[in-house]
């Protein structure tokens, strides 16, 4: 009995599309109401390319894209910033590998899009940092103490994280090992640490042929 | 500086006519013919574009209109919000032709009220930026309209959540009594609406029909690339392999797993391994990890010691799997690492070969 209600779904699902499947595309602003309404039914229309959402209103290939084209600027970059990149620099990097006639894509795209990367196991994660988010390609264990330290990091250019705040120092370190802050140990004053990832003027540069190369399998 | 702002500009064959948007009952004019010359003046920070209209002096029958007088023999017209640049040229175009020296003023309105029909026939720049008006209102239209259809869709999709709800519970409580046929069914419709599977996954696992196909295809693609990147890849890449290949209908992160769990069952020549670290790679079946264990420390000795980034150059792997490489010969005891903020370094573990 429930292949006839799935039945008359689809086909309303069918209509649907037919009206305002261009919306999708278009509209960033649609696609985040689209998706808040969806989870608060309890329905996950990017569960899988095979679901009626995706098959109907398209909405599975442009996230599964978007989703190749973050992995692919994440790994390219990940010598850079040891895997940790803020989201607005990543929103960029992604527009320009886009192109100037794709779609529009928002940073709230992007968020979705990486929240189904994470079960594939790479290590992709989300770190709210002061407003923004760092979005983490790597493996690596950032716990609840690393976190907290990331995000007592000012968002100026070329943040530091102070040697004299109450952080322990084993968080710095392990940060400094997995290569997403860097030591100026000949500081004036105490030793400073920066995040590579908060670099603005990093953000400019493109990814040279070398690092793309190293994004593709 | 004066107080009309807020208006629309309009141009006729014999009149500049300037109509206050908020009251239409107040409108200023300037004959075409009192103008002597126009420029333009570009818009900068905190400066709109601006059009200025050199007038001769008011003759003495001059019309009642807001200012008797001026010192100025100019009055600047400021585009707030657009269409400065083809306003300037259709200006520009009706001094020149002076159509208001050989057409009588009865027949002169570009604009005009069509009485009959009761709208307004527009043509010229207030024609334009009607077009304009209209489309983006359509747009407003299309939007509400979608977000209406859209809460409708959304009801619909919460009863067929309810529903689904109801007969998890049911096979929840029937537990011998589904068919392997029923559930499998099931387990479909919910990867059609996207619903969590929230009973089933414990026993039989999120896979459904479709994924076991889908496990297959993948074997056949994968063999290939998986032979030309000794035997491993991590689910990244396969990830963006398959969906780059595919180029529409792609696969999502939850399908790639789900089929990829299935690999071993269906006896497939590759498999799914999952690290300590949570890292997910495909091997073939016939790629043995503990060897290439071997070969690696192998390799560190010849170095002395190696970082996860200095095997991967060295090697040609990638670093995600040259690290899970050195991690598994760690855990086997066949390396030993030195943890200090210069970065993670293998060695090779001389406790065990030289006690």
């Amino acid at each position: 009995q429930m292949s006839k209600q799935l039945a008359t779904f689809r086909a309303h699902l069918e209509e649907f599309a037919s009206k305002h499947k261009q919306e999708i595309r278009r509209s960033p602003a649609f696609r985040v109401q689209f998706q808040d309404m969806c989870a608060t039914i309890g329905v996950d229309p990017l569960a899988s390319g095979k679901g009626f959402w995706a098959e109907m209103l398209g909405v599975g290939d442009f996230y599964y894209e978007l989703g190749v084209q973050i992995i692919e600027v994440c790994l390219a970059l990940k010598h850079r910033n040891g895997g940790l990149i803020t989201l607005e620099e990543l929103h960029q990097q992604v527009l320009k590998g886009r192109g100037k006639f794709a779609q529009d894509v928002s940073p709230d795209d992007l968020l979705r899009a990486i929240k189904k990367l994470k079960v594939l196991g790479s290590g992709f994660g989300i770190i709210p940092v002061g407003g923004t988010f760092l979005v983490q390609s790597v493996p690596a264990e950032l716990n609840m103490d690393h976190t907290v330290v990331l995000q007592l990091a000012e968002p100026i250019p070329g943040s530091f994280l102070a040697h004299s705040q109450p952080i322990p120092a084993l968080f710095q370190e392990h940060l400094l090992k997995e290569g997403m802050a860097w030591l100026d140990a000949q500081a004036p004053g105490e030793p400073q640490y920066w995040l590579p990832a908060l670099f603005t003027e990093l953000h400019s540069q493109e990814i040279t042929p070398e690092e793309a190369k190293e994004a593709l399998p | 500086q004066v107080k009309f702002d807020s208006g629309v500009l309009l141009l006729s064959t014999h009149r500049l006519i300037w109509r206050d948007q908020k009251n239409h009952e107040c409108c200023i004019a300037v004959p075409l013919s009192q103008i002597v010359f126009i420029e333009e003046q570009a818009a900068g920070i905190g400066k709109s574009a601006k059009i200025v209209v050199h007038l001769h002096p008011a003759s003495s029958n001059k019309e009642p209109g807001p200012f008797q007088s001026s010192k100025y023999s100019y009055i600047k017209l400021s585009f707030k919000e657009h269409g400065q640049i083809e306003f300037y040229r259709r200006l520009s175009e009706e001094i020149t032709q002076r159509r208001w020296e050989t057409i009588p003023t009865g027949q002169a309105m570009q604009v005009n009220k069509d009485s009959q029909a009761g709208r307004i026939r527009a043509v010229g720049i207030v024609g334009i930026e009607r077009k304009l008006e209209e489309k983006r209102k359509e747009t407003d239209k299309n939007i509400s309209e979608a977000f209406e259809d859209l809460s409708k869709l959304m009801e619909k999709a919460k009863e067929m959540v309810e529903l689904s709800k109801s007969i998890a519970n049911k096979i929840k409580e029937k537990q011998g009594d589904i068919t392997e046929d029923e559930t499998i069914r099931f387990k479909s419709y919910l990867l059609s609406m996207g619903i969590a599977n929230p009973v089933t996954r414990e026993t039989y696992g999120s896979g459904t029909q479709y994924h076991m196909q889908l496990a297959k295809q993948l074997a056949g693609i994968l063999q290939t690339p998986l032979e030309e990147r000794g035997g491993i890849m991590s689910l990244t890449e396969v990830y963006c392999l398959v969906n780059r290949a595919r180029g529409l209908e792609l696969l999502s992160p939850e399908d790639l797993v789900n089929a990829c769990k299935m690999l071993e069952s269906l006896k497939l020549p590759l498999r799914l391994r999952i690290f300590d670290s949570g890292v997910m790679v495909i091997e073939l079946q016939s790629h043995n990890e503990e060897e290439m264990v071997a070969a690696a420390l192998e390799t560190v000795s010849e170095k002395g010691s190696l970082t996860a980034d200095e095997f991967a150059k060295l090697v040609g792997m990638s670093v995600l799997l040259a690290k899970e490489r050195l991690l598994l010969a760690e855990k086997m005891g066949h390396l030993c690492r030195d943890d200090s903020v210069e970065g993670l370094r293998f060695y090779p573990n001389l406790f065990l070969t030289q006690s």
